[in-house]
């Protein structure tokens, strides 16, 4: 039984929000997304060989979340997420070789080891931290917010959240508190439908999570969450209120992860959700939307696939192999950065 | 008006001599410290629940608001969570925030961003972000306080890395040990005590710290030592007083900071009494006395010429009718009892 249909418009939504964008824009939209899913899928491959010695949440299949949102952001502004983090991290800017040194638990990690996959960090990049607890970066983002207001820094914040952390009460009370304060900062709900294993139905009454936010009295926006640019439109305008002093937004992207809530693989056949659910999720799969448009269109050749994917498979393998090849830490370093000086 | 404020205003002690210098209560002497925070740095803001309250936190925030503006002084939702991790992102971003609670009880509904999110952020990324902020809340007691609005958590919050705590008995220390709080570069709880609120004492002007993890010797004594911090030193101080008019010399410890803790002003004092009695505002397990009482017989039992003895509370919640209340509390006797009794091992 398919519980969560996609309800967007597919490829004529992509078509529809492509006018007036760049060739080179776009491509450059499908070369992330398509980065992120190749280190996704080989951070997968080579999980069982037991040198990643972290949990893992892969992003396959929400790409264009992470992608979309963070297309329409600077440097300097900040982005939260939460375990799921692989994805705001990449697309943020985050650096790769650091990402992959962490997940290998190598001193020269982005978080030197301590935080693992769940706690990816690149502060020059402007990922300024995660949360391994459902909500629990939500409430820091909107202090990160303040500080932004307070210090009159033209600055945006964005916290990735997921459907269940509209269930956290902290939610509720950070969306508050930003309404109240008109705080510069974006709640973006990747709503994949399941918490581990549990379906919205079983957690939520059935009404769309944007309604529920809107009672915040804060704009609040659905987006495609498919549809990369549906994503960067819906953030764009989220943005441009900020910086305006306008205050904060709530967007909600409907979105499906093709894999297991963590680890490799999928996990559908133990009953949860029915394999034909994230078959039809795959049939929309948000890079495929956007390659297909672009192909169609003639706005990429087949060439300069070929050039992305070996660019891209390049890139990987040889922060693999920085990764092993990097320095385990030393027991002196457990005992560093417990307090600040 | 607080509705404990006729019993606070009943309480009795020993006025500081004027010769000394400025007298202040340690309200105000809190109060001076937040208002000189806020004004040597931008970055030092307040806030919580009723800070610009006719009340002002007993005191504490009086006139803050007026004259720092809503922006830097401001009340809160009751969004006891949500708020400590606004406080903790804050502070990674550049502030100082000053969060202030009535009560610690109200602080264990902020526990998940308190112990699991600001007290390990800085180890978790590797010390690339820092998270100064003051935590403040005044322990209860009395007035039908009862089990949800006089509960000492100290203890509870003492075995968690990356959080210091500061209890802080006399005036002086009040605005000392505030000033280095809001310095310090990591989160810290003060915990007060709301007996304490009235209490006269003499209070430097201008800027000072008192040091966080440092104690001081309050009384010196050579028979029995009385360790604790906060308002257990009140009793501890009037219990020594008791023990002098039977030849007893109890060297009173005030530790300041419970954590991290003084050690070695601990395990000096026993090397030359021997003796220990650990009193604290909170639960006897697993808290301040559990832990001292611990510290002496790893590190010092050589010294011990008698078991440790705990004076606080027991394994009981607080009972909130007046009655219940005097079997609860350990009083000034209770504390020369049990040093008493360690005298005669």
């Amino acid at each position: 039984m398919i519980r969560y249909c996609y309800k967007g418009e597919g490829l004529d939504g992509i078509a529809r929000l492509a006018q007036g964008h760049e060739a080179a824009f776009l491509v450059g939209l499908y070369r992330s997304m398509l980065r992120i899913r190749r280190i996704e899928e080989e951070i997968e491959r080579r999980y069982h060989e037991n040198q990643m010695k972290t949990p893992i949440h892969l992003v396959i299949g929400q790409e264009a979340t992470s992608v979309g949102c963070c297309a329409a952001l600077r440097t300097a502004d900040l982005v939260y997420s939460s375990h799921r983090t692989h994805g705001a991290y990449l697309a943020k800017g985050g650096d790769l070789k650091a990402m992959l040194c962490e997940m290998h638990c190598r001193a020269n990690g982005c978080a030197g080891s301590r935080g693992g996959s769940m706690h990816l960090i690149d502060k020059v990049a402007g990922m300024a931290g995660t949360s391994a607890v459902v909500g629990g970066a939500v409430p820091i983002a909107t202090g990160a917010a303040l500080a932004a207001q307070m210090k009159h820094e033209d600055r945006v914040v964005v916290v990735f959240t997921g459907d269940a952390t509209t269930e956290e009460g902290v939610t509720s009370e950070s969306l508050n508190f930003a309404a109240l304060k008109r705080l510069p900062i974006i709640f973006l709900c990747e709503n994949n439908f399941y918490s581990v294993q549990s379906p919205l139905a079983t957690r939520q009454p059935p009404r769309e999570i944007h309604r529920w936010a809107a009672a915040h009295d804060l704009p609040v926006a659905l987006a495609d969450g498919v549809n990369v640019l549906a994503v960067f439109q819906a953030t764009q305008a989220a943005v441009a209120r900020a910086r305006a002093g306008e205050g904060p937004t709530f967007i909600e992207a409907p979105v499906y992860r093709f894999r297991a809530h963590g680890g490799a693989g999928d996990d559908s056949r133990m009953g949860y959700r029915d394999e034909a659910e994230r078959a039809e999720w795959e049939r929309v799969c948000p890079i495929k939307l956007l390659e297909t448009y672009l192909t169609q269109r003639g706005l990429i050749q087949s060439s300069t696939m070929a050039r992305v994917e070996a660019e891209i498979r390049d890139e990987i393998a040889e922060a693999f192999a920085f990764a092993l090849a990097s320095p385990n830490p030393v027991e002196a370093d457990l005992y560093r950065h417990v307090y600040a000086d | 008006m607080p509705w404990d404020e006729g019993l606070v205003a009943s309480l009795v002690y020993d006025r500081p001599d004027p010769s000394e210098g400025r007298i202040l209560t340690y309200a105000q002497a809190i109060n001076e410290a937040l208002s000189l925070a806020l004004d040597r740095d931008p970055a030092v803001f307040v806030m919580g629940q009723g800070v610009d309250d006719p009340s002002a936190m007993f005191g504490t925030t009086r006139g803050l608001q007026q004259r720092f503006g809503t922006a830097r002084v401001f009340d809160t939702p009751l969004s006891e969570e949500s708020m400590m991790g606004v406080a903790a992102g804050a502070a990674m971003n550049g502030l100082r925030p000053v969060f202030m609670h009535n009560r610690p009880d109200f602080v264990l509904l902020a526990a998940n961003q308190l112990i699991t999110h600001a007290s390990k952020l800085h180890f978790m990324d590797n010390g690339q972000t820092t998270v100064p902020m003051v935590i403040w809340a005044a322990i209860g007691r009395g007035w039908g306080s009862g089990a949800q609005h006089s509960q000492a958590i100290q203890g509870i919050l003492l075995g968690v890395p990356g959080l210091k705590i500061v209890m802080p008995s006399t005036p002086h220390d009040a605005k000392g040990l505030m000033l280095s709080a809001i310095l310090d570069n990591n989160p810290v709880c003060v915990f007060e005590h709301r007996w304490l609120m009235r209490k006269d004492g003499v209070v430097p002007d201008g800027f000072y710290r008192v040091p966080i993890g440092k104690g001081i010797v309050r009384r010196q004594g050579r028979d029995v030592t009385i360790a604790g911090a906060s308002h257990a030193i009140e009793l501890g101080m009037r219990a020594a007083t008791m023990l002098a008019a039977d030849g007893i010399g109890a060297e009173v410890i005030d530790l300041r900071t419970i954590k991290p803790l003084d050690e070695e002003i601990v395990l000096e004092s026993l090397r030359k009494t021997g003796r220990i009695v650990v009193v604290d505002t909170a639960w006897m397990k697993g808290g301040v006395c559990a832990e001292i009482g611990c510290l002496a017989a790893e590190k010092g039992f050589r010294d011990l010429k008698a078991p440790v003895a705990r004076v606080g509370l027991p394994d009981i919640p607080a009972p909130a009718g007046f009655t219940l209340e005097q079997f609860y509390y350990p009083d000034a006797a209770r504390i020369a009892a049990s040093a008493r009794e360690l005298m005669e091992w």
